[in-house]
Order: structure tokens, then sequence, then C-alpha cells
């Protein structure tokens, strides 16, 4: 069964050749719906029979490379097209393809009547594809393939309608910014694979690890691998400095936000350093690197999500804080707690994005939520659902978000230090905070739109049905995780599952004693109770007393625009980076370098080969004889040629 | 010795072609819609040989009392010149119904030829390469000029085959002389003593100038001269096997000479020969190609760059070497079949629609074929992820790996060059006002033809890695 991990990234393929050669002239949006969702369907069953597989083994046989053929062999660097199905990337493999699939099918009534349906479906694919081939990978160039056309389709879905305006600018200007932007981490992720090659003289998975392992390693060696691969992470994953471009890609459709910009894509960093755990391991200080700007991530992100007014915007803002959650969790060394918290965010995220999109479809595309309001009676599936999402980010047990955020707030403490865990628990009241100010304002309140020409309705079943699916493991999936202080020793399933993969980074990781389970239990009451308390702030300032908002906002004008802003970081990297980049790329790489010498350089050599051209063509006389006497010319010179060099 | 049935086994490539060749006679002579069975009988036949010739890859012999080889790199050559020939066949189909030279012996000479072409490729005695090549030879001369009613298709003929025969007397010359020191003709044996011979000035004249016949048949320069006239006269389709097929039977020959001689100490005896030609051809090639204005020519001279560059894999002189240039011609033939095709597709009845500029506007107007074509060129243009940038990549690999690194970036600028003018296509197709109405007949079987060349293209350059071990396993 483990074999049949290449019709996993098959499908998707096929799926992408069908729609995008031959969906302009299907035209039917049900059978290219139903290749495109179908596709990623049957890969989820694949999926889904290979994890019932794995179960069946033993813990320390659940690895299986599978290798397709060898794709390119130079001196001793050896690239096979192969997939390593273990237990890290069957469990990112169930997330892609069964989420992937659930927005896939949602998309059907989303994208309904679109002039793009059939291309929109074909990017979709052509995702599922490399996001498989980045999680499957079993070396360093494939996982980089993967990881290059994830970026791609994220450039071509942002900018999916290309002709439409998108705040101050186009769709395409924002896909471009997300493009440029990835290039920046992409570069470190690419310094990264070189050093790796350089140092252990492979780029295979199983034995750079190994190598590392086991091998001594210089220290600042390591450091630089762990830190020029997480320079890539950053910028996959939208951290501090490189997180601007998430907010901007929004302007692509809802579930391109749901899929490619919540649930997979983005934690694509998450996953490629949870897979180099063992790098490190070896390196603490880069750990303590990975885990601040997480936690600072985590916290400025949220921060601008309380004032933002635009619902995709505010979604956008707290992926990148949850993002940073899981970053605070690989480096605090809790590999397992970020890998989780993939999980279960990917739900309710997807989740919130689906539940958005439903509400800007029932409202005519209007995404401002002081331009919502009372929608609960018009959207009530839309609404139970939202709700089920909020509560579930906003980590109230028993649902899922508190499982997974509660367990890294507890490692932040337990492997971290005290602040860590204040940072962390206070972030997570913000978020709990925005989220019920989303809520209220959207679905609760006045309805402050125009009622004669806006009329909400619910969507149709082929996007609730994705809602109530997703809304039903936000719900349980953090049962998978329940923490040992409640489920007893090895009670922690996905733990349990998880920990091979992380063996080896564990054992070089020092660990320090455990705190005790009182302190883990009292730290849980605190995180949990501001939560709840948060929430009812959120409730109180936007419901009970509508007016309070703006109160506040009025007396406390300059940091409410700071935060309405984002901080100004756009602004700043515009003056200090881009202009002056701008300015030399004009004054001088191009008006100069570029036009005048490389320019005058080729055009020269390029006027100079054409005189060749045009000057040696005469030679073909058409004369037959004459050919003949040029072939003997070259027979004479050889001869003579070697009867010379033989004498 | 008689041989026995083993060896009929494992001559059955061969077999299955010359018996294909007889009843093809039979039933061009009795059946009055031969035109109609002809082509698809010859597509069996040489699907089915190509088949077979991968199936016993693995059987590598010498056999017949040491005249031929089986499996190994000869099976691999047959895959090749069958699996080419049977999408020339496609292409052809309806290609000579429009250009109305339909007569019966087309498809038969094409057999013909291929047959010849498997002889160059399996032969272990001088005298089996020879009549190889006149076989295949002498079919190409019909071919060329198998337009009887046009002047072009009769000139290309004329000068084809008196140049031709020219460089044949020269092959037969080298075989004399080689004959008179070894006293045998049996290459396994000179092979034996080469390193004797190899200083013995008749013996290396004489190997000399079979080299330069075969250095005529494959179009390096300064032997090229014939290339452009007899390409662009030539019809579409029949082009498309010379410059393919035919290139690689001679590679095919090369190989069977030289291999013996790499394994000697005087390896590189040769080299500065193969360099000084490789050099000239891809230069050349690559230089005149942008000025020519029809498609044909560019693509003959093209032909003429592309020698060159699979000959910096026979001067390596190292198994990487002679590994790349087998690729190389297996990724040549179908990056050219494909482009050919399409040629003959938009040719029209008077020879027209051949020059650059009735390409213009051709994305709107067959997005298809457009797109195909501009797989094509960028294949042939080396880039990746298409089969052509491997071929040069493993070859310039094997250059540098004998030292030889010079050369590799004289095949890197060359191929520089050579962008240009395949990319002009491209630019052409896309991004030129179309001036004119082109009337492009459907043809199902070329299309299908020209997608099979191209998936193998694309196919060659996501796998390069595993084609390139199988070749090797091969190569000793």
């Amino acid at each position: 069964m483990t074999e049949l991990i290449y019709l996993t990234v098959l499908l998707p393929l096929i799926g992408f050749l069908i729609n995008g050669l031959f969906g302009s002239k299907i035209k039917n949006e049900k059978i290219i719906g139903t290749i495109g969702s179908g596709a990623i369907g049957l890969s989820f069953i694949v999926v889904l029979l290979i994890l019932i597989e794995t179960l069946g083994k033993p813990a320390d046989q659940r690895v299986t490379i599978v290798t397709l053929f060898q794709w390119m062999k130079v001196g001793n660097l050896d690239i096979s097209i192969a997939y390593q199905v273990d237990q890290l990337s069957i469990l990112m493999a169930l997330i892609v393809t069964g989420i992937g699939f659930l927005i896939h099918v949602y998309s059907i009534g989303y994208m309904h009547g679109d002039k793009g349906f059939w291309r929109f479906f074909a990017y979709l694919n052509l995702f599922i594809f490399a996001m498989m081939n980045l999680i499957l990978a079993d070396n360093f160039v494939l996982l980089f393939l993967g990881w290059e056309g994830v970026g791609l389709c994220s450039y071509l879905l942002i900018g999916f309608w290309y002709d439409r305006k998108f705040e101050k600018s186009t769709t395409a200007s924002a896909a471009k910014k997300a493009f440029v932007i990835n290039r920046i981490g992409d570069f470190g992720f690419l310094l990264g694979i070189f050093l790796i090659y350089m140092t252990f003289g492979s780029l295979n998975f199983t034995e750079v690890f190994t190598a590392a392992n086991h091998i001594p390693v210089d220290e600042s060696v390591v450091s630089f691998i762990a830190l020029f691969l997480f320079i890539g992470a950053i910028g996959k994953s939208a951290q501090i400095p490189l997180f601007v471009w998430l907010p901007d890609a929004m302007a692509g459709p809802t579930p391109v936000s749901a899929l490619i910009h919540a649930a997979t894509m983005v934690t694509a960093g998450v996953y490629m350093v949870a897979r180099c755990s063992i790098f490190y391991a070896m390196a603490p200080t880069i750990m303590m690197v990975v885990a601040i700007i997480g936690l600072l991530t985590a916290m400025f992100a949220a921060t601008i999500g309380l004032v933002q007014n635009d619902i995709k915007k505010v979604l956008a803002y707290s992926t990148v804080s949850q993002l940073g959650y899981m970053f605070l969790a690989l480096g605090v060394g809790a590999f397992t707690s970020g890998i989780f918290h993939v999980m279960t965010h990917a739900f309710f995220k997807a989740l919130l994005f689906l539940g958005a999109g439903s509400v800007i479809h029932g409202m005519h595309h209007e995404q401002n939520i002081q331009k919502y309001g009372g929608l609960k009676k018009y959207m009530p599936v839309t609404f139970i659902t939202f709700l089920i999402a909020c509560i579930a980010i906003a980590g109230i047990p028993p649902f899922s978000g508190f499982f997974s955020k509660d367990e890294i707030l507890w490692y932040s403490y337990a492997k971290g230090n005290f602040l860590f865990w204040l940072i962390g628990a206070l972030t997570a009241l913000i978020t709990a905070f925005y989220m019920f100010r989303l809520l209220s304002l959207t679905f609760f309140g006045k309805e402050r739109f125009d009622k004669h020409h806006v009329h909400p309705h619910e969507s149709p079943k082929v996007m609730t049905v994705p809602l109530i699916i997703l809304a039903f493991f936000s719900i349980v999936a953090g049962f998978i995780g329940i923490p040992e202080v409640f489920s007893g020793e090895g009670g922690n399933q996905i733990k349990n599952w998880l920990a091979p993969v992380f063996a080896d980074a564990h054992s070089k990781k020092i660990t320090y004693g455990m705190p005790s389970h009182f302190v883990e239990i009292l730290l849980m009451v605190i995180s949990v109770a501001g939560a709840a308390a948060a929430i009812w702030l959120a409730r109180h300032v936007y419901l009970t007393k509508p007016g309070l908002a703006d109160q506040i906002a009025n007396r406390m004008k300059k940091g409410y625009s700071v935060l309405l802003n984002k901080y100004y970081v756009d602004e700043i990297y515009n003056k200090l980076i881009v202009q002056p980049i701008y300015k030399v790329s004009d004054g001088f790489l191009f008006k100069f370098t570029d036009v005048k010498i490389i320019d005058g350089t080729i055009n020269r050599t390029a006027s100079l080969i054409d005189l060749f051209s045009n000057n040696i063509k005469r030679i073909q006389t058409g004369v037959a004889q004459f050919y003949a006497i040029i072939m003997m010319i070259g027979i004479v010179i050889a001869l003579f040629w070697i009867i010379v060099s033989l004498i | 010795m008689i041989p026995t049935a083993l060896e009929f086994q494992l001559l059955l490539p061969v077999l299955i072609i010359a018996a294909g060749i007889l009843i093809s006679l039979i039933i061009e002579m009795f059946s009055s819609k031969s035109e109609k069975i002809l082509p698809w009988f010859s597509i069996a036949l040489f699907v089915s040989t190509a088949y077979y010739s991968l199936l016993t890859v693995g059987h590598e012999r010498i056999i017949f009392n040491s005249m031929l080889a089986a499996g190994g790199t000869a099976n691999i050559f047959f895959f090749v010149f069958t699996f080419g020939a049977a999408i020339v066949t496609l292409i052809s189909i309806d290609y000579i119904k429009k250009i109305g030279m339909y007569y019966g012996e087309y498809y038969i000479l094409l057999q013909s030829a291929v047959l010849g072409m498997m002889l160059m490729a399996n032969a272990q005695d001088l005298v089996m390469i020879f009549m190889g090549l006149e076989q295949m030879s002498v079919c190409f001369y019909i071919l060329a000029g198998f337009n009887r009613k046009k002047i072009k298709s009769n000139e290309a003929a004329m000068k084809y085959f008196l140049l031709g025969a020219f460089a044949t007397g020269f092959i037969v010359y080298g075989i004399a002389l080689m004959y008179g020191v070894a006293q045998t003709m049996s290459i396994p044996a000179i092979a034996n003593g080469l390193l004797i011979y190899s200083d013995n000035i008749i013996f290396v004249a004489g190997l000399l100038l079979f080299i330069i016949g075969f250095s005529f048949k494959i179009a390096a320069v300064p032997f090229h001269m014939w290339v452009p006239d007899v390409y662009q006269g030539s019809p579409t389709s029949i082009t498309a096997l010379m410059s393919t097929g035919g290139k690689a039977a001679a590679f095919s020959s090369l190989l069977i000479i030289f291999t013996p001689l790499f394994a000697t100490t005087q390896s590189t005896l040769f080299q500065p020969y193969l360099v000084v030609i490789a050099t000239l051809s891809m230069l050349l090639g690559s230089i005149v190609a942008i000025a020519q204005t029809d498609l044909k020519r560019m693509l003959a001279y093209s032909s003429i760059s592309h020698a060159g560059y699979i000959l910096i894999g026979v001067a390596a002189g190292s198994e990487l070497g002679i590994a790349s240039v087998i690729f190389y011609l297996s990724a040549y033939t179908f990056m050219n079949l494909g482009t050919f095709g399409i040629i003959s597709m938009i040719e029209n009845k008077d020879e027209g629609n051949l020059s650059l500029n009735d390409y213009s506007g051709l994305g709107n107007k067959k997005p298809m074929l457009a797109a195909l074509l501009a797989i094509f060129m960028f294949a042939l243009a080396g880039i990746p992820p298409f089969a052509g940038f491997f071929g040069k990549y493993y070859v310039f690999i094997a250059a540098i790996e004998s030292n030889l690194t010079w050369l590799a970036i004289v095949g890197v600028l060359s191929s520089v060059i050579s962008i240009y003018f395949y990319l002009r296509v491209v630019v052409v197709m896309y991004f030129q006002k179309d001036e004119n109405i082109l009337n492009v007949e459907d043809s199902s079987p070329a299309l299908l033809g020209i997608m099979i060349s191209a998936l193998l293209v694309i196919v060659m350059g996501i796998a390069p890695g595993s084609i390139i071990n199988l070749i090797s396993n091969f190569v000793k």
C-alpha cells in the first residue's frame, strides 16, 4: 500500500493537466469541479489507507522510502524522485489532501460562474501537486522543487483576478509582492542547501540527518545551516521581518486564502524546520532565535489584528500570529506541539476563512466588518461553524485549539522561561478578543448594511457541508493530543506517533527537569480564564456598549492609528529598502550597467555575429563541384596533420 | 560455423524489418489498397521491432561468426531508429498525399533505409558497416528526389548522390588501407592488434579516411556543404528521417570504430581531429543559422551544430562520453522529428509556408501546434526541463572530465548563439502580427506522432538520470 504514495502526487498532476489543457473546452463547471476535487479526494483516500497500514506496523518500522526514478546524477550528487513516507509526512499529507479536498468542494460553489473557473481548479490541483512533493520529498532538492512550486501557485492564485483592483493597486502587484518577498527567504534556503551539501556531501534526508547525528560537526557550521533554513521558513511562513506579503495575499479568492495562506503552504516553513529538527537541536542559539522570532511575530500580528476592519485581513494577521506560535514551539524544542498546532490550526483557520468566504459570498463581496452586523439570522450554518472556529482559536476547552495552544504555552514555560509564557499567554488573550470582536461585529448587533441593495443569504450546500465537516474536526481534533497530565503517561497520542521522528533531535538537546503537574494545571487555568475574560470583554465593548470602541480609539488616537496602519511596516520597508534599491537599480544598474555595458557589449557581439553569418552564408554557392573542393581541402589538411603527427 | 537458433533469435529485430520489406513488396504489388495498408503495416513493424529491441537489450553477444553484435547499445540504437521511423511514417501518411507524391515504394524505401541503419549499428565487421551504409544511403538518394515533379527535390537528390558517392569512395579507400595492414576486416580482430597498428601510418591514414567519410554522413564541418541544399530540397518527412536516423546511424558506426580505440593507450589519437571538426561544426552551424529565413534550411544548420555537440562526447573518449552521445542522439532524434513533423503539417501543396514569416501569429491560429513547436524549439536550444538540455549537459560533463573544459565552453557559447534563432521562431509565432492567411490541413496521424515526440522529449528531460544509467550499463 505504501508504494502507492506516488498516486497522491500523480492524481493532482493529472487533474491539473486535464483541467489546464482542456478546461477551456470542457466549460461544464460540474465536470471541471468533479475532476479537480475528485483527484484530491482520491489522494486523500490513498493517504488514509497508508495511514491505516502504517498504524499496524511497529513504531520503529514506520519509515518507508518509495523511489520512483533517478532524477539526476552529477559526481557524488545523486538525486532521485523519491518519497519518504513516515509519521510526519503522513500527518502532513492527511492535512493537505483532507482539507484540500474540502476546500476544492467548497470552491465549486464559491467560484460558480467565474469566467476562470477551469483555470482556478487547474491551479489548485497544481498547488496540491507541488505541496505533496514538498512534504513527501526524501531529499532537499525535491523539497525545494515543491517549495518553489507552491510559491508559483501562490503567485498565480493571489493574482487570479488579475483585472481587479486591490486596495491601492491591483491584485497582480499583491501577487508580485508575495513572490518577491518569498525570493528573499528562498535565497536563504538555497544557501542552507548548499551548505548542507558542502558539509555532508549529500542532500538525501536520511543520509544527512544520520551524518549530522553521528559525525561530529562544528557547531558554528550547523548553526549557519539552521539559520539559513530558518530564513527560508521565515519567508514562506510569514514571520518577522518577511510577514508583509501574507496580508496582501488576501487579494486572491477566499478558498485560496483558506488552502494556501492558512492551512497548508504557510505551514511549510514549520514542517521544514521540524523535518530538520536535528540541526536545530545541535544549534541552541538558533533555536532561541526561532523562539524569539516566533513569539514576537505572534504578539505583533495579534495586536494589528485588534483593529483591522477587513474580515480577511483580521484572519490574515491571526494566521501570522498563529504561525508565530508554531515557531515558538519549535524554538523551545517542542517539535511535536508545533506540528500538532499546524494540524489543529489548519482545521479552524480553514474553517474561519471559508466561513468568511461564505459571508462575503452572501454579502455581495463586501469585506468590511463595519458594514456587516446581525447576520446570525440570515446565515445560521455559517454563524454556528464560525462560532465554533472562534472558540477553538480562542483556546477554550475542549475545542481543538485549546490542546495545541496550551501545550505550546506549557512547553514555552517548561523548556523556555516565564517571559515566553507570559507573552504567549497575553497573545492568546488578544487573539480571543479580536476573534470575538470579529464575530460580534459580523453576526450580532445592528444590521449596518444597506438593506435595499444587500440581501444576505446562506450559501449553498456545496459550501456549507465543508464548513460543517471542518467544524466537527475543529471541535474534536484536539483529542489526539490530550496532555499527559490528564491522560496519564504515554496518553498523548500524537506525541507517541511523532516521537520517532524527533527522537534524534530530543536526544541531542539537553532537557531540564520538568516543573510539576500543579504548575501545569495552574498555568492552564490562568490562560483559559484569561481567554474567557477576553471574550466577555469583546462582547461587552462591541455589543453591550456600542460606541465604547470608538471612545477608546479616540482616547488613544496615536496608538490606534499605529495599529490600524500595521506599525507602518510597509511604509518603513518602502522608504528604507525598496526606494534605495529602486534608485540604485534605475540610475546605476539599469541606465548605466545594463543599457551601456551589458546591452552595448551584447549588441556589438550580435551585430558582429550577424556580419559573420551573412558572409559565411555566401560560401554556400549551390554548386556541387565547389562543395567537393571544400571537402577535399578538409581531407588534405586532415591527412597532412595525421602524417605530420605520426612522423 | 553454422549460426544457432539462438543467434537468429537475437537478430530478430533486423529479421523482422527484412521480412517486412519482402511482405510490403508483395502487398504493394497485389493489393489495390496498398496506400492504406502499407503505412500502418510499417508502423506495426517498426513499433514491434522497437519493443523487441528494448526487451532483449540485456542479451549482449557477438553473433554470426563475429559479423554482428546483438543486445546492448546496438539495441538502443535499434529502438531509436525504428521508433523514430514509426513517427516519420505517422508524419508521412497525410503529407505525401498533400504533396502529391504517393508512390507505393515510399514506405518500402523507408523500411529499407531503416534496415541499413540497423546494420550500421550492430556491425562487427568493416564490410558489414559499408553494406549497411550503402543500403541506407541509396534509399536516401532515392527518397531525397522522391518529389519527382519538383526541380528542387531532384537537385537535392543529385547533389546528395554525387557528394555521397564521393564520401563513400574515401570510406572504401580507408577500409582498403586498414585491411592492407591488419589483414582482416573483423573489428574485434583489429581491436586486438590495435596498439601495434596505431603506429603504422598506413593503417592510421586508412582509419582517418574512414572517419572522414562518416564525418560527411554526420554533417560535420567542413564536410557539411551538402546538408543545407539537401535538407531544404528533400520532402520534409525525408529530411526528418535523414537528419535524425541517418545521423544517429553514422554516429553508431563511428562509436563501433572508436570504442576499441578508447580502450587502448592511444585513446586520444584522433582527439585533435574530432575537437577541430566539433568546434567548427558548432560555431559555423549556429552562426550561419542566424541568417536563414527558410525554416528547413535553418534546421539544416542547426543539425550541423548539433553534430558538433555530439562530437564533443566522442572527443571526450570516455564511457560517459559514449553514453552521452547515445543519450544526445536519442533526444535529438525526437525533438527534431517533432519539429519537422510540425513543419510538414504547415507546409502547403506547393512547398510554400516554409519561411519564418509564414509562422507569424501561429500562436493564435493553431495554439496546439504552436505550443508543441515552442517545446521543441526550447528543447533544441537546450533549455530545461526538456531532453535537449540534458543531452548537452552530459556531453559537456564528459568533456570536462576528460580535460576538455575549453571545448565545453565553446559548446556553451555556441548554445547561447543558437538560442537566438530557435527562440526567434517562438517570438514570431506569438508576438508577430500575422499578415497572411494560413491554411493548415489537420492531420491526426501526424499530430499523434508529434505528440509522442513531445512526450518523449519531456520524459527524457524529467528523468534523464534513469535513462543515462540504462545506457551506461551497456557502454564498455
